[in-house]
């Protein structure tokens, strides 16, 4: 029997003030299949995503579903259609609980008007079921962690007979474990017939669970194929038209004396016993499943964490950092997990956000500001770490997340550091970029700065770090050659 | 049950028990029949207006403007059927204040919902507005001469006794509407999709949005239901007290509030209980009744219901934070 796709999108263009975000896009979607959307970020994803939802309206073309043509969805067609969108943010509420998250919508389409807490409990209960995953009913969304927030997300959906699921870079914030099992209820939901819109640009997992994979660019699909016909570098190659070579940790000269030192460091119930070393020029990497203390480890050596005992060493002398000031005076920097909410104003333009750190060497008699100095100050970092903005005065939101990443590392190289630690220097920045940055990391190194990079993405640890130190439960349990293992085998010796 | 510290509705009660005993101790004559109905029958108003900024906070909103709208419903009312010398019995006078603040609060959710302005500012404007309105074009002369029918309703007695001692006690009907308010709002927060909204709106106005809720028409009820409650707590507070003084309530605003925040509400949205509502209305009445009897001049009322804020939402705050801390 040949049945209409679930869903066909014919010819969809769309433009927000004269730039087409979208341009003849068309492909279709069958039931109960597990379609990839691979693209970089500002390829027209998002748009596409809106449309399908009915929240935008596309310029031109058309979306049949069930062999029925709209020219245009709204909300309410999407959601009777059972096309449902989760969001990156997941748009749940934290001061509910979850069996109330779960119900929210299907109650609104019931017609309700009161609410039942039995009946609320007994569909939320039976959704979990669906795609077995236990979680307490009455626990407020606050309290959980991201995965299972998706985890309410996705059974939200369901609560409403989705037959299209959409995910919306649903694996940004997981690590490694929780990637794995959000991968096991996507087939578990493609068992049940539901088809998945996975929307990502992370290349490696794409290839899990897809039977197709649609790559788009600029707008455009520029290939629409079945999974297996793709490998990491012609998807690589067909989201940016660009042909990528992972950086390789360059050499560095082992006999040089330690930057950095560090010696029995430990605090009760977070880490114990660290000891390492790192010579100027040396990439080491920190590697450890959530938990495992790799960013207390972090917060530590950039006094944000009190140390009950150990020492830490900068050049041979003994240093003690009570917070972060005595950290970036003894050269430490410090470019943290969520750049967004940790690491920068997001409301303040790119040159106050470079220079904040060190508006000392800017400031004059009576505490004024060289404006002049300062502009041109981040206009040369905005030139050296290739940032794309109109100019230093724009505010940090503006920007895309690899290009927030670079203003970070822009403030702190801007310091002139000994030492400059990323931790998750990648997290949610799509693939060009990345590769930016991990030429960034090589760069540094070979300005003899000592680098530690703390990281999710295995391959990358393995690609840029000359070291890895494995953590587990607060304490280094191993010490890897970069290089020397693969990500199969790193990824078995940290959950073993 | 299991005692949970890091609640609000916990500490107040302690707070609550302490300063009572505290009380009994200095004098006691504190611990009687004539205080307590004293006590309930002065938070009558004030719990009122409570349960209506209850459920601005939960929403995500604030209101600062409910004791003009009380003033200017109750004084309207009053005025009006003063100079029209009709006779109309309580219940018409009850439902015309509250129809004129019920106006009020659609004004307030214009702004709100309507020009999507900052809850905070729309408020504060309309909170000096009303009142200048009010005393400008309405009237500001001190009606003493109120309608029968109030003077009726202050009348309806719903309890009475004497003390051994020889202390006369009594609790009015209008303690009642206090009762009504808080069942019929607890209903609608716990038991209505509505009320559910309400809770979802303050938690993430965003995913309210997204997931189909009318963000807009749950703001528009909102603050039409305040402006409501305001009407029937100005002509409560107006027929009680048996003069319609148009300078009364304003003023009360952050001590209603404040007793709202005590009880566990969240400036930020989405969270309250109706039970730490009435606890942080029974303090808040309870310091600003008997501090004069425990010898405490009474200029030191603001400083002991201000560093019970600090306490009431300070403690709280510090030890789910530092729950989390332990946590992860």
């Amino acid at each position: 029997m040949t049945e209409a796709p679930l869903v066909r999108l014919d010819a969809i263009s769309k433009s927000f003030a004269g730039v087409q975000a979208l341009s003849g896009v068309s492909f279709s979607i069958e039931a109960g299949q597990v379609v990839c959307l691979a693209g970089e970020n500002g390829s027209g994803k998002s748009t596409l995503i809106k449309i399908l939802a009915g929240v935008e309206k596309p310029d031109d073309g058309r979306v049949v579903i069930d062999g029925e043509s709209f020219s245009a969805l709204d909300p309410r067609i999407s959601v009777a259609r059972g096309i449902q969108v989760i969001y990156q943010d997941f748009a749940l509420f934290p001061n509910l609980t979850v069996a109330e998250n779960i119900a929210f919508s299907a109650e609104l389409t019931s017609g309700h008007r009161l609410v039942n807490r039995r009946r609320i409990r007994t569909l939320a209960q039976k959704v979990l079921e669906r795609i077995a995953v236990d979680i307490p009913l009455d626990t407020r969304i606050e309290a959980l962690a991201v995965a299972d927030k998706q985890l309410v997300a996705i059974a939200r959906a369901l609560a409403l007979d989705a037959r299209l699921v959409i995910m919306d870079e649903p694996t940004t914030a997981l690590t490694e474990r929780e990637v794995q099992s959000l991968l096991a209820i996507i087939r578990r939901l493609k068992a049940a017939g539901v088809a998945v819109l996975f929307v990502s640009h992370k290349l490696a997992e794409i290839f899990e669970v897809c039977e197709k994979i649609v790559v788009i660019r600029n707008g455009e699909v520029v290939s629409d194929k079945p999974a297996g016909e793709f490998d990491l570098d012609s998807l690589a190659y067909h989201m940016t038209g660009r042909h990528f070579e992972m950086t390789v940790a360059r050499p560095f000269d082992p006999q040089a004396a330690p930057v950095l030192e560090v010696r029995d460091l430990g605090r009760d119930g977070t880490l114990d016993g660290i000891g390492f070393e790192l010579r100027p020029g040396e990439v080491l990497g920190i590697a450890g499943l959530l938990g495992s203390g790799r960013t207390q480890l972090a917060k530590a050596l950039f006094g944000l964490l009190p140390v009950d005992r150990g020492e830490i060493r900068l050049d041979g002398k003994e240093i003690s950092l009570a917070g972060p000031l005595d950290a970036i005076a003894a050269g430490i920097g410090y470019v943290p997990e969520d750049r967004l909410t940790e690491g920068l104003f997001l409301s303040q333009s790119i040159a106050r956000n470079i220079a904040v750190g060190r508006l000392d060497a800017f400031s004059g008699p009576l505490g004024w500001l060289d404006r002049t100095g300062l502009g041109a100050e981040a206009r040369d970092w905005l030139k050296r770490l290739s940032v794309a903005a109109p100019n230093a005065g724009v505010p940090v939101k503006s920007l895309s997340g690899g290009n927030q990443q670079r203003v970070v590392l822009a403030r702190w190289l801007a310091g002139s550091p000994r030492i400059l630690i990323l931790n998750g220097p990648t997290v949610g920045v799509d693939i060009g970029s990345k590769a930016d940055i991990h030429a960034i990391i090589a760069d540094l190194a070979e300005r003899r700065l000592g680098v530690i990079v703390i990281s999710d993405d295995l391959p990358e640890l393995i690609g840029c770090c000359h070291r890895i130190l494995v953590m587990k439960e607060g304490r280094i349990v191993e010490e890897i050659a970069g290089g020397a293992v693969d990500a199969g085998e790193l990824a078995a010796r940290l959950a073993s | 049950m299991k005692i949970d510290w890091t609640r609000n509705e916990t500490l107040v009660f302690l707070v609550i028990v302490a300063f009572c005993l505290v009380a009994t101790a200095v004098d006691p004559a504190f611990l009687s029949l004539p205080t307590l109905f004293d006590l309930l029958r002065n938070s009558i108003v004030t719990g009122i207006f409570a349960i209506g900024v209850l459920l601005v906070l939960i929403s995500g909103g604030i209101d600062v403007s409910f004791t003009a709208i009380a003033a200017f419903s109750m004084y309207t009312t009053t005025l009006t059927l003063v100079s029209l010398g009709v006779d109309v019995p309580w219940y018409g006078i009850f439902v015309l204040s509250i129809l004129i603040g019920t106006g009020l609060g659609l004004i307030n959710a214009v702004f709100v919902a309507g020009f999507r302005l900052p809850t905070l500012i729309v408020t504060l404007g309309t909170l000096s507005a009303f009142r200048g309105f009010l005393l400008t074009f309405v009237g500001s002369q001190l009606i003493s001469n109120v309608p029968a029918g109030m003077r009726d309703f202050s009348r309806l007695t719903m309890l009475r006794g004497t003390t051994g001692e020889g202390y006369f006690y009594s609790l009015p009907w209008a303690f009642l509407a206090l009762v009504l308010v808080v069942i019929g709002t607890w209903f609608l927060l716990n038991r209505t999709l509505l009320g559910r909204k309400i809770f979802a709106i303050g938690g993430s106005s965003e995913s309210a949005h997204r997931i189909g809720i009318g963000v807009r028409g749950v703001q528009v009820f909102v603050y039409a239901y305040v402006g409501a409650l305001s009407g029937l707590a100005g002509i409560i507070h107006a027929s009680l007290a048996r003069v319609a003084n148009p300078f009364d309530l304003v003023g009360l605003e952050l001590s209603v509030i404040a007793a709202v925040v005590l009880g566990g509400a969240r400036l930020t949205g989405g969270y309250g209980t109706i039970t730490g509502t009435l606890l942080g209305v029974a303090l808040i009445v309870l310091v600003s009744n008997s501090l004069i009897l425990l010898g405490i001049p009474s200029t030191w009322q603001s400083v002991v219901i201000g560093t019970l804020i600090l306490l009431g939402t300070g403690l709280p705050a510090y030890q789910a934070k530092r729950a989390a801390l332990r946590a992860g």
